[in-house]
């Protein structure tokens, strides 16, 4: 055997699939700067007022979450404190109050998690949040609307129901990624999870985000009967926000769990390198 | 330079870019100037929803809250303010001016001889909170119909009695706004009359938009063609710092 054919047989032949269409990868990237913007700023915003409430308006002495400063008696010390329901934690340096160059600052969360950065700015949080949350929908519409009528959406996102019954079988729960021809489709939790995102979360973000406008209650009350009120509006967004977070963590973490730059690179020019060789792990 | 490397570089790049300018490019004019057409848009497809008529949501006795908390000004320093307070507002007159037929200036038994108003409605203060309260005032389309607007008016102003910081309050409105049923004068609030936390003798209600264009502690309202030349020119106190002058969202 010569070297040459030895090295062939154990190197594994790659092959570039073609993986997600143009427009998908424009959707995605658009929304990761829009996402990330939205975030910034809608922290900015509710550092204007931390705290959080159920129903129509706002009872002021029941926030079911609320961040906050306590003040030494000099001035010079601040400690912070976050509440759930009843639970009370010292959240000093983090949130409620945080140091910014040196100085303490009474504010939710902390300059550096916020657009603009730094010392407490709700003119301009407003203004990127209001900006990039039109970049966010007209983007979101797009994805859509062309993803049902390419039929993206129903064929390679939608679970079936077979994808439903055997979800727990899927080897990704197991942290077992695939580097055969099986990673170049969805897989069970996988279309779960984005469908989840895609179809409830997005939408909910968004239509939450339209029922705290005063104008648009008055063309759209069944918003507001919908949600249970506009202060519940402003909680249930504040929720999608986090939960939007946690879906990005686990997404970062299965990208570096299967091959970082493969995945990006084939986010960023729509091909992915697999090995047709590789055994399958599915079921 | 491989694709790879040329790829990494880039990331990296952009990285670095990102952490170091993004408090700058933030808060940088042109930037900001790029974000403020949201305003045009929020403005434009708001008024081509909602239409001209649709009323803000109306609510219960039940509904009203309790603790109806106060912002900007509580209490005016003013002296002009404090001796109208002072004499329980019984010298006090509302001047309606500007591009008007009939200038007016109205007591306050002449304000609720107006037709009136009343709704319970929810007050949305742009830092996020909500209350619920009961309003009666005078309808601001009839005591418009009473001044009859000269046709090059646009705007209404309303000048306010207090002090904010180191300049006096004011707001604006279109004649959309100002025309609709629920913008009012309110002179009442809960049952009582406006107490001075929250802008007695009079503060507008404007329904469709946040608690800034709610302004407080009326004295004047002026008809204008352009907003331009009052106070910093943005339309508003809140707004000559830079926040929106439609207020819808």
């Amino acid at each position: 055997m010569s070297a040459e054919t030895a090295r062939a047989a154990l190197t594994p032949m790659k092959v570039m699939v073609k993986r997600h269409g143009l427009l998908v990868r424009l959707n995605h990237w658009v929304n990761v700067i829009a996402l990330v913007l939205l975030l910034g700023s809608g922290l900015q915003i509710f550092n204007a007022h931390a705290a959080l409430y159920w129903g129509k308006a706002s009872n002021f002495d029941h926030p079911w979450f609320s961040m906050y400063a306590e003040r030494s008696k000099d001035g010079a010390q601040m400690k912070g404190f976050t509440t759930l329901g009843s639970a009370k934690v010292e959240t000093t340096g983090v949130f409620g109050a945080s140091k910014l160059d040196g100085k303490w600052q009474d504010q939710g969360f902390p300059g550096w998690m916020t657009v603009p950065g730094g010392e407490f700015d709700l003119t301009n949080g407003r203004h990127w949040h209001l900006f990039f949350a039109w970049v966010f929908a007209v983007n979101g519409l797009i994805y859509l609307v062309t993803g049902l009528i390419g039929r993206h959406l129903i064929r390679d996102v939608l679970p079936s129901g077979r994808d439903l019954k055997t979800i727990f079988k899927d080897p990704h729960l197991r942290l077992k990624f695939s580097k055969g021809p099986e990673s170049a489709r969805y897989h069970q939790v996988q279309k779960l999870a984005y469908s989840g995102v895609v179809f409830l979360l997005l939408p909910t973000i968004a239509l939450t985000g339209m029922t705290m406008s005063p104008g648009l209650n008055a063309a759209f009350p069944f918003l507001l009967d919908l949600f249970g009120g506009r202060q519940s509006a402003r909680s249930i967004h504040f929720i999608c926000a986090n939960l939007i977070v946690a879906f990005v963590i686990v997404h970062l973490l299965a990208v570096i769990l299967s091959g970082p730059l493969n995945q990006v690179r084939a986010m960023l020019t729509g091909k992915l390198a697999i090995i047709p060789s590789d055994e399958e792990a599915h079921s | 330079m491989n694709r790879r490397t040329w790829l990494r570089g880039l990331l990296a790049g952009v990285g670095a870019t990102i952490a170091a300018g993004c408090e700058k490019v933030a808060t940088a004019p042109p930037a900001l100037k790029m974000l403020k057409v949201a305003e045009k848009w929020n403005q434009g497809a708001q008024r081509a929803i909602i239409g001209r008529h649709a009323l803000a949501p109306e609510f219960t006795e039940a509904d009203i809250s309790r603790t109806f908390k106060a912002n900007g000004t509580r209490r005016p320093f003013d002296e002009e303010y404090n001796s109208h307070l002072n004499s329980g507002f019984s010298g006090w007159k509302l001047v309606v001016d500007g591009l008007v037929e009939t200038p007016l200036a109205l007591t306050l038994a002449e304000l609720r001889a107006l037709p009136s108003r009343t709704q319970i409605t929810r007050h949305d203060c742009v830092e996020g909170w909500s209350c619920i309260g009961k309003w009666k005032g005078a309808r601001l389309s009839a005591l418009l119909d009473q001044a009859r607007l000269k046709p090059e008016a646009k705007f209404i102003v309303f000048h306010c009695m207090d002090t904010l910081g180191s300049s006096k309050y004011y707001e604006s409105i279109d004649l959309v706004d100002a025309r609709h049923e629920q913008s009012i004068l309110a002179y009442d609030m809960n049952g009582a009359p406006v107490s001075v936390e929250h802008g007695a003798p009079l503060r507008l209600r404007v329904e469709r938009q946040l608690g800034y264009k709610q302004a407080k502690y009326i004295g004047r309202i002026e008809a204008v063609a352009s907003l331009k030349g009052i106070g910093g020119g943005a339309g508003g106190f809140w707004e000559d710092f830079g926040y929106e002058w439609y207020a819808g969202i």
